[in-house]
């Protein structure tokens, strides 16, 4: 098979399915009557509510990466180096929230921060009117990238490096400070980069805990499609968004690629040691303090609100449709999420899977690996635009699918596949090639050499990809809330509604189907914990 | 003859890492392609066969052109240099691979690795895991696994090479006497001349893409062909001269040079049993600068006077000088040789 063979598929479906529609909702917001009006972008970029919009955007999305990076710096050497009893339990523990959908997330601070709250209950202090909730909410999705992109880096640098330099006369500190941080360094970055973009183009919190006073790009986007109507604005806020996220990940490609190159790394079990002084029981101590209060306690509060009516009664309000939120009874959207997360998982893992075996060959050129970058985009690119996009691109023939209830997953897969090529990558970037000619040499086939050498070593590989791919469908939300069908929701878009509406019993629901929903993700990520064995990937 | 290489060219970018090679190797012997790094040896290999392909030439086995067939339907063996044994298959089943692909029956199989574990001195191993392996098991296995579809043509690459130096020795005597027994024809590469010399019937040594010279290994020991292959067998002795008769003029002085040499402006090679200490007011001055221990002699090194090249010489175990003293030195012209 050629290289260009196995980039066909995913270069068409990212074309049709996320170049086409972000063109199209683009094109319909600045081009009238034929012709460009690119006034309209500095128009709206001086009116003072949207600089509002971007000045908040950036500053939380800077100040959620420096809280993130220093609250889980400590975790990331704590996880490299300490080996402790349920280390690996804590290690599932911090990954939870990464793939939690991000209204789960926001249900979880609302209980813990919100009005009537646990904090509220206590000692009356409420911070969901302020940007802390945002800011602690990030922290909460985003630990895990720092943990293990840092960590896993760190685990495996080799200690000898700094023993060499302290034989050269430098001190403890010095040796970390002279030989370790620059080795990190790069891991740091990348990580950094990767919370600054998740946070910049965050959604599904800010929407739930921002509030009328704070707003996102993204979530101004959303406003000014479904709200307002305003499509020119939210054409140019695409547009904005689109240049500052193609700028975050050339960036962090530059920065992935100085990672891959030049470092000896070993084993990480022979780098773990058992804590030793009162200076490392500390750390330890206060990475465990820090992972119960904000990733831990939002949880717990979250299923404790759910249980807060007598005998179950919010889960069985679920399977009600009295409620009148809905016409099916909510409990119907777990249902429809599972069976759309299952469809978007598999078109993820064959477009992603495809892609990271051309991405993967050592004659991949210029032209191949610039579609590593292109493929990183679907993750920073506003999810509402392309939802959107599903919507003013796809409804005519040849390709109306409106109707159809490919829609969802088409959307999905879409964020899903990037989880997919990061996984599989770093793993069929490893398979020696030799390897692969003593197959041959031994009278294999080109075919037979896939299936008997690479497809062992990457088995593992793509049951982890498609577990993210599946965690992350079912959590999509900024995409999904347009074009899920009222009838027919998902169960982000399911919580999402149920909180925007008054009265206990509403918000009970919320609380129960967000519980449901975290219980579902936990699950599949604590299958994949059992498989994972390479710590290398980013995610 | 079994395998034929016909001016066999590679070239990556403009350079020729194998340059118009040709090599014969007939049925049931052994050669042993010998070179520094970088001087295309392992490229002839992956050449025959067939994971690189040949910019110019032809590659014939058995008189047939293959030069065009993609690497598993050549059916020859290729030990890789560091094993490459499959990590997730037992020992078994990475010996089971070849003739498994070639659709052997499981009994067949079984049987086969059986005996090819036994040969390679592993009974019973089947079941083992690969990474419980040493590195001298870790080269047996290979050495099984390239055996089992029962190639024409059996090529090794370093067979030795990271394996520690009595290992090596031993198995280098396993491998002479199990190629015997078995009458397989064998094209080996190694750098480590003592491993080429043991288990070859021939050598060929490679410079930069070419063969410098081919020969029994007693040829190639006793005659270099040019300064490079001496200096490549470990003699560091060699210089130019001026060739006349039985005597040439050398750095170091005339030096006698067997009777029938070639004539006129050669590289003269005086081995160092051929380097006879005497008193210091005979023969060329020198001044010994170092001395190492070899098992059966001591190495002496002299430093002559100036701008002529330092001479290695090899004593007997009790008459060998200390550092710093000062000796003669003349020359045995039966240890001297001429190179062409």
């Amino acid at each position: 098979m050629t290289r260009l063979g196995l980039m066909a598929l995913p270069v068409a479906f990212f074309a049709l399915f996320f170049a086409w529609p972000v063109a199209a909702i683009v094109t319909r917001g600045l081009k009238v009557d034929g012709a460009w009006q690119l006034g309209r972008i500095a128009d709206v970029v001086t009116q003072p509510d949207i600089r509002h919009v971007l000045w908040f955007t950036t500053w939380q999305a800077l100040a959620s990466t420096a809280l993130t990076l220093l609250l889980a710096l400590p975790a990331a050497y704590v996880f490299a180096r300490l080996d402790f009893p349920g280390k690996q339990v804590l290690r599932a523990v911090v990954t939870v929230p990464f793939v939690l959908p991000t209204v789960v997330a926001g249900s979880a601070f609302l209980a813990l921060v919100g009005h009537g709250g646990l904090l509220d209950d206590l000692w009356g202090v409420r911070l969901d009117t302020t940007v802390w909730a945002i800011l602690l909410a990030h922290v909460f999705f985003n630990y895990a990238v720092v943990v293990r992109t840092v960590g896993g880096l760190w685990a495996q640098l080799d200690p000898r490096q700094e023993e060499a330099a302290r034989m050269l006369g430098a001190s403890p500190l010095g040796a970390w400070r002279r030989v370790t941080l620059p080795a990190l360094a790069p891991a740091v970055a990348a990580a950094a980069l990767m919370v600054f973009l998740f946070t910049f183009t965050s959604f599904g919190v800010v929407q739930i805990l921002g509030g009328p006073t704070f707003s996102t790009l993204e979530v101004e986007i959303y406003r000014q499609t479904s709200e307002v109507f305003d499509l020119s604005t939210a054409a140019v806020l695409t547009l904005l968004q689109f240049a500052a996220v193609g700028a975050i990940l050339a960036v962090h490609a530059w920065t992935v690629r100085r990672r891959e190159t030049a470092l000896r790394l070993v084993d990480p079990a022979v780098t773990v040691r058992r804590p030793r002084g009162s200076g490392q029981w500390a750390l330890l101590a206060g990475v465990l303090v820090t992972v119960a209060l904000l990733l831990v306690l939002p949880l717990a509060v979250l299923v404790q609100r759910s249980l807060d009516a007598p005998g179950f009664g919010y889960y069985r309000a679920l399977t009600s449709s009295d409620g009148g939120t809905f016409l099916v009874a909510p409990v119907h959207a777990v249902w429809t999420s599972l069976q759309y997360a299952l469809a978007a998982t598999a078109i993820a893992v064959v477009i992603g899977a495809l892609a990271a075996a051309a991405l993967a060959r050592r004659d991949a050129g210029r032209l191949v690996r610039s579609f590593d970058a292109l493929l990183m985009l679907p993750l920073g690119v506003s999810a509402v635009t392309v939802g959107f996009g599903f919507l003013i691109a796809l409804d005519k023939p040849p390709l109306d699918l409106r109707e159809s209830w490919i829609l969802v997953p088409l959307a999905q897969a879409l964020v899903g596949a990037p989880f997919v090529v990061r996984t599989m990558l770093p793993v069929l970037r490893a398979v020696d090639g030799r390897l692969r000619e003593a197959a041959a040499v031994l009278g294999a086939s080109p075919w037979r050499v896939w299936r008997e050498v690479d497809l062992p070593l990457v088995r593992r590989a793509l049951l982890v990809a498609a577990g993210f791919a599946f965690a992350v469908s079912l959590g999509e939300f900024g995409a999904t809330v347009f074009i899920a069908r009222p009838d027919n929701p998902t169960l982000p878009v399911a919580v999402a509604r149920l909180l925007g509406r008054p009265g206990d019993l509403n918000y009970g629901q919320a609380m129960a189907l967000s519980t449901l929903l975290m219980v579902v993700c936990a699950a599949a990520l604590l299958l994949l914990e059992r498989l994972r064995t390479d710590r290398t990937g980013e995610f | 003859m079994l395998l034929s290489l016909d001016a066999a060219t590679v070239r990556f970018g403009g350079r020729a890492v194998l340059d118009a090679v040709d090599l014969d190797v007939a049925e049931h012997e052994v050669v042993c392609v010998l070179g520094p790094s970088g001087s295309g040896k392992s490229t002839l290999l992956r050449a025959v066969a067939g994971l690189q392909p040949l910019s110019g030439g032809r590659i014939l086995l058995d008189g047939r052109d293959r030069t065009g067939v993609p690497a598993h339907k050549r059916g020859v063996g290729l030990m890789f240099q560091d094993h490459q044994l499959f990590p997730q298959r037992d020992v078994g089943a990475n010996v089971a691979f070849g003739p498994r692909v070639r659709g052997v029956g499981k009994g067949e199989r079984d049987a086969e690795v059986a005996q090819l574990l036994e040969l390679v001195g592993l009974p019973g191993a089947a079941r083992r895991a690969v990474a419980s392996l040493s590195g001298g098991e870790q080269q047996r296995v290979a050495l099984a696994r390239a055996l089992a579809p029962r190639p024409r043509l059996l090529m090794l690459d370093e067979p030795l090479g990271q394996l520690d130096r009595s290992l090596r020795e031993r198995l280098v005597v396993e491998l002479r006497e199990m190629f015997g027994r078995l009458g397989t024809t064998v094209l080996a590469v190694t750098h480590d001349q003592g491993e080429a010399f043991a288990l070859a019937d021939r050598v060929v040594v490679m410079r930069d893409g070419r063969i410098a010279q081919t020969g029994t290994p007693l040829e190639v020991w006793q005659r270099p062909a040019d300064a490079f292959v001496a200096r490549f067998l470990g003699f560091d002795n060699v210089a130019e001269a001026t060739v006349a008769g039985t005597a040439a003029d050398s750095p170091w002085g005339k030096l006698p040079v067997p009777e029938g040499s070639p004539q006129g402006a050669r590289s003269v090679l005086v081995r160092p049993a051929g380097v006879r200490l005497v008193a210091a007011d005979a023969g060329l001055p020198c001044t010994v600068t170092a001395r190492t221990f070899k098992g059966t002699h001591v190495a002496v090194h002299l430093r002559p006077g100036d701008g002529q090249p330092r001479l290695e010489a090899a004593c007997g175990l009790r008459e060998a000088p200390e550092v710093g003293d000062a000796v003669g030195v003349e020359f045995d012209a039966a240890e001297i040789v001429v190179l062409d």
